[in-house]
């Protein structure tokens, strides 16, 4: 075989796979201006009210709604707490605490999200904040913790800490260093790391789906219970709107990471 | 999976910074000061994370009644066994096809200019990221009875095909879901082998696709585990996709705790299949853990 | 949380302040990275910490900063003791190797920091900010950024920024090291001028003893944990106190032997040959040191009358031409070189390959105990 047949062959290959990846989502895109009312694709006719009926619905607007409050939430008290962690985590010179306490952190990545939403559910019941605001932005804020730390160690790594001993030496205490010297250098790590956090609220489902109530329900566990119960286009609206909204986000974190590594 | 823990080891150009401690000035009482701020973050992740999790496997041996009933209602049926076969099953079939298909495209994310290679990193990156419910939803649509594909087969004559609520179509979802998974530790490890060794078994008489399967692959073999376990792994705990994609009838283990734990309250139950199944993560994470010692120290060795 | 200064507590007086070390001791686990050092350093004095790496100067450097605890002594500048106030309430100024000036700030900004600090109001800032920028001569350069900057001005800028506050003490941990020779030569010189025009106690830390001869009142060597002389310039390269000071600070040539009281002087025996010397040690295993500039070479003719001063028959190695002198290499009884200086004018005629004596006054010479340690060092 040609080395250019092979090559062309792993190109194709590559192209269908990146199509794979990508197209298949986009469909959701026109079936929201679909004028008919069943989720046949690709729609013969154009029309918005499925748009319409998404913020006509007061069931939809909540839980849009609820979705913007807790991830909002949730990107203050992560980013706030992340943030403060690795800065900690950097300067601590105690390895193996360092080390144990990583693990902590990243832990809610590894284990399974279904054994996570038991255990709080149960807990939550306990102590009656399963249905609460409080209640959500606490389990979102465990989830997001671990990579709000991942975005602010990475900036933390580029970040030389002679600059922090200098500082020290012109008269600045450690509260005034951070905000002054260390905070404006590591900004793309935490606001990437803000943003992700968002976005990992934003799209929660299977804890959500345990501590909702009739009262608190976010977005993504409307439209799973939407997709089990009735199929219209609605979905589609709903479903546009957050692919844009997270594409834009995730885009904006991923860009603000890699420039952060290009203007060394 | 390693690479996931060592972001957080201290290293880093900085850390060769002025001798004695870091952070300037620390005076006796205030030494721990680091210590100080990752404590709330510790904090609510011991009450939100660490307890509610050991309580669920607590459970499984004291909910309803001590001891290992809960196992033993679990293991005793056969319908029940069957779920947890099914899952593996699943995580299994997902992992060989993400690894067929993300293979090529890993190598050609190593070969292509950087311009395209950065496009082809985003378009990885970009679905990792889009909602799980939008992609779920969005496989409903094209595999429904009247959707896309069956369109397409029908174009041939073919179908309609019963593709939602089957394993196959649990599967295609999965799959796409989870490719990043696999692509990111293949590219990360094919990124850093050095093509040179390639030119240089082609002139020892190698012919082009000899060389990349006697020496490229099997270079390429820490990416191929690590991206493995992931998948893996991650396909254990999958929810939604296979909640919304599957049939009732041919629940995975997590639709199984599900309706355990939400519609009939058996949290011992649920507790006990948690604990199968983060037995089986940390199982797997070990033996990957193994692996790429093993692997280091057979090719510490070769030099 | 640091307790913010008080307002009203202004600038430091200026001037400089009195340093006294005492007994100040660094462990790290079992050993020591500065043992037991004791040290003055007088207000407005340029000091210069010379040693090689690893020797404890940097270590001693940071105790004064307050960047690293201080194990065990005392520290006092101006009579207080400093060794637990943190480092960003001692008032000192510290300029870095690699600047440390921070990227994001322009250069006012930077320089304006420490004021920022001491919460300086706005228009007394812009004023310190310009007189510190025209004392470093970089007038123009306030709104630039430093990357935009060369190495040595960049290095001029941490300058400014170290003394806008008048602090009373300036250290300067090797801070010419990364610049190339042209612009370390020159930044010397600005150092100089700048100590004079500011007046406030120079703690300068280098391995380069060109460098540490040029720019200070007094030098103190470090080897090994310890300082092992302090002393003017002319002190250590005439008069020096160890083996490891006199092979540290130019370059000698060494006679190793034992030395027996001779009357006033000392004697030194080599292998047969005898040699005088009238300074330092008078017994036990020594080895005497001599400059290049105080050796001559005289023809190795068997009438020669001695000049009443030492001589040891030597053969010519090499030679070394510079223009207005020459050194030459030669090859000692017992197998060690040495390196004689000759004046262009005042030169011997001798080359590569001739025998000839080698001769010095007692008086030009200095006798100290013999340091095997140095060898590992030096070759």
């Amino acid at each position: 075989m040609s080395a250019r047949l092979a090559r062309a062959a792993l190109w194709i290959t590559g192209a269908l796979v990146a199509a794979w990846l990508v197209a298949p989502t986009l469909v959701v895109i026109p079936l929201g201006f679909t004028d008919k009312v069943s989720l046949t694709f690709p729609p013969t006719g154009w029309s918005t009210r499925w748009y319409a009926n998404f913020f006509g619905d007061p069931a939809w607007t909540a839980a849009l709604a609820n979705s913007v409050l807790v991830g909002v939430l949730v990107a203050v008290v992560a980013t706030t707490l992340g943030t403060a962690a690795a800065f900690g985590l950097s300067r601590w010179t105690n390895g193996r605490g360092a080390a144990a306490a990583s693990v902590l952190l990243l832990a809610p990545m590894i284990v399974p999200g279904i054994i996570l939403a038991i255990g709080i559910y149960a807990v939550f019941l306990k102590l009656g904040l399963a249905g609460t605001l409080a209640g959500f932005v606490a389990a979102h804020t465990v989830l997001a913790l671990p990579f709000v730390v991942v975005s602010v160690t990475a900036s933390l790594r580029t970040f030389d800490v002679r600059l922090e001993t200098a500082a020290a030496s012109l008269g600045a205490g450690r509260w005034a260093t951070f905000r002054q010297v260390t905070l404006p250098l590591i900004t793309p790590g935490v606001v990437s790391g803000a943003l992700f956090a968002f976005v990992t609220s934003f799209d929660e489902v299977v804890v959500s789906l345990f501590i909702q109530s009739p009262t608190l329900v976010t977005l993504p566990v409307q439209m799973y219970s939407s997709v089990t119960r009735e199929t219209d286009p609605t979905l589609a609206a709903a479903a546009t709107m957050i692919l844009v909204l997270t594409t834009v986000l995730v885009g904006g974190g991923l860009t603000l990471a890699a420039r952060r590594n290009r203007a060394r | 999976m390693a690479a996931l823990l060592s972001p957080l080891s201290p290293s880093g150009p900085a850390a060769a910074a002025a001798p004695g401690e870091k952070g300037a000035g620390s005076r006796r009482g205030t030494r721990n000061w680091p210590f100080l701020l990752i404590v709330p973050a510790l904090l609510v992740l011991l009450a939100v994370f660490a307890y509610p999790v050991a309580q669920t496997f607590v459970s499984a041996f004291t909910t309803p009644t001590p001891g290992t009933g809960n196992f033993a209602w679990f293991f005793g049926s056969p319908a029940n066994v069957a779920v947890l076969t099914r899952t593996f099953s699943t995580a299994l079939w997902a992992t060989v096809i993400c690894l067929c298909l993300a293979y090529p495209y890993a190598y050609l994310m190593t070969v292509a200019s950087p311009r395209a290679r950065a496009a082809l990193l985003l378009i990885v990156m970009l679905p990792f990221w889009t909602s799980l419910m939008v992609r779920t939803f969005a496989w409903l649509v094209l595999l429904q009875d009247t959707g896309v594909v069956n369109g397409f087969l029908g174009l041939f004559g073919l179908g309609p095909v019963s593709l939602v609520r089957t394993q196959a179509g649990v599967l295609i979802g999965m799959v796409q879901i989870l490719m990043p998974f696999m692509v990111l530790p293949l590219y990360s490890v094919m990124s850093g082998i050095d093509r040179r060794l390639l030119t240089a078994a082609e002139s020892l008489g190698a012919r082009p696709l000899v060389a990349l399967l006697r020496v490229f692959v099997p270079l390429s073999l820490p990416g191929v585990a690590a991206g493995a376990t992931m998948v893996f792994i991650t396909s254990l705990g999958f929810y939604v996709t296979p909640a919304l994609l599957g049939s009732p009838g041919e629940a995975l283990i997590s639709q199984f705790m599900y309706t355990q734990v939400s519609g009939m309250l058996m949290w011992g139950r649920g507790g006990a299949m948690a604990v199968v199944l983060f037995a089986a993560t940390l199982l797997l994470i070990g033996l990957l853990g193994l692996a790429m010692r093993a692997g280091r120290r057979s090719r510490a060795s070769a030099r | 949380m640091p307790v913010d200064r008080p307002e009203g507590a202004a600038l430091p007086a200026g001037k400089g302040a009195r340093i006294d070390l005492s007994g100040m001791t660094k462990r790290y686990g079992g050993a020591a990275a500065v043992d037991d050092v004791t040290l003055t350093v007088e207000p407005g004095e340029f000091m210069t910490f010379l040693g090689p790496s690893g020797s404890g100067k940097t270590t001693t450097l940071n105790m004064i900063a307050g960047f690293t605890d201080i194990t065990s002594g005392t520290l006092r500048i101006d009579d207080r003791p400093v060794g637990d106030v943190p480092a960003h309430k001692r008032d000192i100024g510290v300029v870095f190797q690699h600047y440390a000036l921070f990227p994001h700030m322009t250069v006012a900004q930077n320089v304006a920091f420490p004021l920022r600090q001491r919460k300086v109001p706005r228009a007394e800032r812009d004023r310190l900010v310009a007189a510190a920028l025209e004392t470093v001569q970089l007038p123009g350069h306030a709104s630039r950024y430093p990357r935009e900057l060369s190495g040595g001005q960049q290095q001029r800028v941490a300058l400014a920024r170290a003394i806008v506050f008048s602090p009373r003490v300036l250290l300067m941990d090797e801070p010419l090291g990364a610049l190339d020779r042209k612009l370390r030569e020159f930044l010397q010189l600005e150092i100089k001028r700048i100590h004079r025009e500011v007046g406030s106690t120079f703690v300068f830390v280098t391995h380069d003893q060109e460098e540490a001869l040029i720019l200070s009142d007094r030098v103190a060597v470090f080897n090994n944990a310890r300082i092992e002389q302090v002393g003017t310039a002319r002190d250590l390269y005439e008069r020096p106190a160890t083996l490891f000071v006199a092979r540290f600070l130019g370059e000698s040539t060494i006679l190793r032997g034992t030395a027996t009281p001779d009357g006033s002087r000392a004697r030194l025996d080599l292998d047969g040959l005898a040699v005088q010397a009238s300074g330092g040690v008078r017994s036990g295993p020594a080895a005497l040191v001599v400059r290049p500039e105080r050796l001559r070479l005289e023809p190795d003719r068997p009438d020669a009358a001695g000049t009443g001063g030492n001589a040891v028959p030597v053969t010519v190695v090499e030679e070394i031409y510079l223009g207005s002198a020459r050194k030459l290499e030669v090859l000692l009884p017992g197998g060690g070189r040495g390196l004689v200086r000759e004046q262009a004018g005042t030169a011997s005629d001798l080359r590569v390959g001739d025998r000839a004596r080698l001769c010095w006054h007692p008086d030009d010479c200095v006798l100290l105990p013999d340091d095997p340690t140095t060898e590992r060092i030096f070759t």
